[in-house]
């Protein structure tokens, strides 16, 4: 019934290693879901990138652990906890920075270690049925029902906020100054831009584990960012080697039986590390030839 | 209406920065409307704080600003201010073109969705037009030379049409030519009724454009026409000692080339 494949026993190896998996219901979810999360975390990577945010997405990402632990003992959301604690932590990062004469990244340094530490003596303190390995991990494959609605939820608000300010978050990322000069609140902003940042590390969190969803932040966008100058095809080349990653790692974790956010992530390091070698303009080997040979591409070609 | 709330008004500033450095100390002074005012004084005087205080983008310890008669937040609701960044204060390699710059003076007067309509395009291509950038407008911004930057940013500054537009050190690192230009442009801004604030440290170009001058070093040691404000006593109180002699016969003796607007 389920195996067309059976009455074509000369199928191509390659379409039987794309449907093959689909028969198992657990790698359809997986599949879309990667595919989702790979979206959100692509196109809020545009942003995170060009404002130098990084930092941050890792800060944000550690801080959730023990609002994970907290939300499951209380048979909360994992998502709610989540992202109270991040967010709750970005807050303390920007009142200690206001307060004390450190630099931001060793607030940011001492505060998500400190989140990150306490959530892991609360995870064995508490008892609960939280998997820390699946936390700090992601288990795309095993992903509950209750947990796909709650990665839905927070992928959905992401995109809409996102897509509604979009060009106000831009401007406050290439120029704050400015845009509090047109009289735009500055202030929403930052706070608007950590909570989107905030709900994708929920989004994120089932799929790739806190540990990697930093890489699922930056990754895309910094390889986009050496691709093109326009801020559009910024955004689709991001979300682009995003899906394609988190969809051919899904598959590769399947056929291989290897971790699936660890795999995702490898296939975004590899295309970002393509993409910064040979990028037709800000790629290593142009830049190279344009700096040494003066006119080398057009005699080359 | 009293022309004298027209204008910046700046009363008795005090800024601390949260290294207790004290940047500015009860800095007052006024900005004529329709003039073209420098901001002059040693780096490390104060000017960027004094800039910064102006377009709300830090808040004093005390004292207060008015742009025409009205609060730095009201003022920027209206879209009174316009300001022209140091070149250092931008992402040159950020991915937006020029006409996405100049576009962004128009935000504060689209919905909250930014979709430009019929008269934002036309005052960007207008604004382009006016600085010359008009074959420029799919360029990605690091791609343009010094003085092409300047223009794309006073080209945002003129999109956004406000009555006030500040410079931060429009000339630093723009050649001879450019710098005529942008002169030209801020000549011709100031008779169309604009309010023009340039923050500068070249004394030399100062006298060739600037109907005032407002002398700073921690506070306002002296403000107004710059032939009488550009003495010898002034400057050297200014730049404390520095070899002005020159400079300052050189401004005052010159015959003004600019024609003071207001009345």
């Amino acid at each position: 019934m389920n195996s067309p494949m059976a009455q074509l026993p000369l199928l191509d190896p390659m379409v039987q290693w794309l449907l093959e998996p689909l028969q198992a219901g657990f790698m359809v979810k997986a599949l879309w879901v990667s595919a989702f999360v790979g979206t959100v975390c692509a196109v809020l990577s545009c942003y995170i990138t060009l404002k130098g945010w990084s930092l941050m997405g890792d800060a944000v990402s550690h801080a959730v652990v023990p609002g994970v632990v907290v939300a499951y003992a209380l048979g909360l959301p994992f998502a709610l906890g989540a992202f109270v604690f991040g967010f709750g932590a970005t807050v303390i990062i920007g009142y200690v920075k206001s307060q004390t004469r450190l630099k931001e990244d060793a607030v940011i340094g001492v505060i998500f270690t400190g989140f990150f530490a306490f959530g892991l003596v609360l995870a064995t303190k508490i008892p609960s049925n939280v998997d820390l390995f699946h936390i700090l991990f992601g288990n795309v494959l095993g992903i509950s029902p209750s947990d796909i609605i709650q990665t839905l939820i927070a992928g959905t608000t992401t995109l809409v906020v996102i897509l509604l300010r979009r060009k106000d978050l831009l401007l406050f990322c290439f120029d704050p100054n400015h845009a509090k000069a047109i009289g735009l609140n500055t202030q929403l902003m930052y706070y608007t831009l950590l909570s989107v940042l905030a709900l994708t590390i929920v989004t994120a969190l089932q799929t790739a584990g806190i540990v990697l969803v930093v890489a699922m932040l930056v990754t895309p966008g910094a390889t986009a960012y050496l691709l093109t100058d326009r801020f559009d095809h910024m955004l689709a080349i991001s979300v682009a080697t995003s899906v394609v990653s988190c969809i051919l790692g899904t598959y590769l974790s399947y056929h291989l039986d290897m971790p699936t956010g660890g795999t995702i992530v490898v296939l975004m390091t590899i295309l970002f590390a393509v993409a910064m070698i040979f990028a037709p303009k800000y790629g290593i080997l142009s830049q190279k030839l344009n700096r040494h040979l003066p006119g080398a591409e057009t005699r080359s070609t | 209406m009293r022309s004298d709330t027209f204008g910046i008004t700046v009363e008795n500033i005090s800024v601390t920065y949260s290294n207790a450095h004290l940047a500015l100390y009860n800095a007052s002074c006024y900005v004529q409307p329709g003039t073209i005012t420098g901001l002059v004084g040693p780096n490390g005087g104060g000017k960027s704080t004094l800039f910064k205080t102006i377009m709300g983008f830090i808040s004093p310890n005390q004292g207060r600003v008015h742009i025409d008669g009205l609060s730095i937040k009201m003022a920027q609701k209206r879209q009174l201010m316009a300001y022209v960044p140091q070149a250092d204060d931008v992402d040159w390699n950020f991915p937006v073109s020029v006409g996405d710059v100049v576009m962004m003076g128009r935000y504060g007067y689209m919905n909250m969705l930014r979709i430009p309509g019929r008269e934002d395009r036309k005052q960007v291509a207008e604004s382009l037009d006016r600085v010359g950038m008009a074959d420029f407008r799919h360029r990605q911004i690091g791609e343009l030379s010094g003085g092409q930057k300047k223009r794309a940013f006073l080209a945002r500054a003129m999109a956004q049409n406000s009555r006030v537009i500040l410079l931060d050190e429009p000339f630093t690192g723009v050649d001879v030519k450019t710098e005529k230009r942008i002169v030209n442009l801020l000549l011709q801004l100031r008779d169309e009724g604009h309010t023009i604030l340039v923050s500068t440290h070249d004394l030399a170009s100062i006298s060739t454009f600037c109907d005032r001058t407002v002398l700073l070093n921690r506070t306002v040691l002296a403000e107004g026409q710059t032939a009488d404000t550009f003495t010898d006593e002034n400057l050297s109180m200014t730049f404390g000692g520095m070899p002005l002699k020159g400079l300052s016969s050189h401004a005052s003796t010159l015959s003004s080339p600019v024609k003071p607007s207001y009345e």
